[in-house]
């Protein structure tokens, strides 16, 4: 079925660039601001976050015609609850220092507005092939946005980027990008500078549709 | 005595919610460009996340401990809070029409808002007693409450500012609150 990849492919992107989680529908800010501050913890909040949302989109759309209109708000968290316990306990048992790192950050996922979000806005309305699809491109999405920007504060407050030193000896580093106002701002710097670029293709597109014109 | 002063300083200002732990900050950035709007949704997060406190705590140690079923609590308690928001949401549109009026419609939104479930959670990690958990529901709530009523006031001038295409909007909040946590930062000190 030619048709049905080409679909998928095409719903993994918009996850992953055209409607990112992050920078454009603004969801899951909570992590996206708090765990960012070594690059590592972002990666590893990302593929949590990522793990939780495959797996309750896949399900909720599994169990769509099951679930009635009425009820699917408490039968989503329950399913999502779920899925965060269990990584709770994958995570204690096989990468402890990453649970520790993330804290309680780790059963917050549970209110993670991206998961909730997807789950009404795309699992319950499409099949189970789709919302995987729709699933792994926002979770990457997210993956890729929360990385970047803890690679930026790691590089910035403590000069490393994974826990290798980047930045030269002589480089004091900017303690201030580590805490919380430094989230807010190299976030706030992050969008607009997504927003200027943007704002550039849109009117380079503008641009060429008049010169065809 | 001491313990609440301690608690009420320290969840107000010092590790105030949205400032220092970035719980809650989906509503903080979504509901706060006018203050009135603010003004409500601080109010109904206060209601829920005070109740949500007590009843958490009686769900963790009359159901949870006893049973040996902790692994289990970050599903009970979310399913605490929703619960509780559907109840509320019921109980002030039979009993306080004009009440449900001006916060009915941020109530449907507090089930996702971590901060409650953040509290609840904190409170059981902390090992908390029960007067102390509520209290501690509530000032944190006042701290969301606070940051969120300040944040919009600024907001509503910010809008009539001139800025750059790019800086419009979510750019501009952000490093406005930025700006802000660095104030925040300032009451660090008072308490050890």
């Amino acid at each position: 079925m030619p048709k049905e990849k080409k679909s998928f492919l095409q719903v993994f992107m918009n996850g992953l660039i055209t409607e990112n989680p992050t920078f454009t529908l603004m969801l899951g800010m909570c992590p996206t601001l708090a765990i960012t501050t070594a690059a590592s913890n972002g990666i590893g909040m990302g593929l949590a976050t990522t793990f939780v949302l495959v797996c309750s989109n896949l399900f909720i759309s599994l169990l769509r015609k099951v679930i009635p209109d009425k009820v699917r708000i408490p039968s989503f968290i329950v399913v999502i609850a779920s899925f965060v316990t269990i990584l709770e306990m994958i995570l204690k048992a096989y990468i402890p220092a990453l649970s520790e790192s993330l804290g309680m950050y780790i059963p917050l996922i549970v209110v993670n507005c991206i998961i909730f979000a997807r789950a009404e806005a795309f699992a319950f309305k499409n099949g189970p092939v789709l919302s995987l699809a729709d699933g792994l491109g926002m979770g990457l999405g997210f993956t890729g946005a929360i990385t970047i920007l803890s690679a930026i504060r790691e590089l910035l407050g403590n000069g490393t980027i994974f826990g290798a030193q980047i930045m030269p000896e002589a480089y004091q580093p900017m303690g201030i990008m580590l805490n919380v106002p430094g989230g807010f701002v190299t976030l706030g710097l992050l969008l607009a500078l997504v927003n200027a670029i943007k704002n550039l293709a849109a009117k380079k597109a503008a641009a060429r549709k008049e010169e065809l014109a | 005595m001491n313990i609440y002063l301690t608690i009420l300083v320290g969840s107000l200002l010092v590790n105030n919610f949205v400032m220092n732990k970035f719980l809650g900050i989906c509503p903080f950035l979504g509901v706060s460009k006018k203050f009135d709007t603010a003004l409500g949704m601080g109010m109904a997060v206060t209601f829920v996340m005070t109740l949500a406190s007590f009843v958490a705590w009686i769900v963790e140690h009359f159901l949870l401990v006893p049973f040996g079923l902790m692994y289990m609590r970050t599903i009970a308690f979310i399913l605490v809070i929703a619960v509780l928001v559907q109840v509320v949401e019921m109980a002030l549109k039979k009993m306080s029409p004009s009440l449900y009026q001006s916060l009915g419609v941020y109530l449907p939104l507090i089930t996702t808002n971590c901060a409650v479930l953040g509290v609840a959670i904190l409170n059981s990690d902390l090992a908390y007693g029960l007067l102390e958990s509520t209290f501690n529901g509530f000032c944190a709530a006042l701290g969301f409450t606070l940051a969120m009523v300040l944040f919009a006031c600024i907001r509503e001038r910010l809008s009539l500012a001139k800025m750059p295409k790019w800086m419009d909007g979510f750019p501009g909040a952000l490093i406005t609150a930025g700006l802000m946590a660095v104030a925040f930062a300032g009451f660090g000190g008072l308490i050890k």
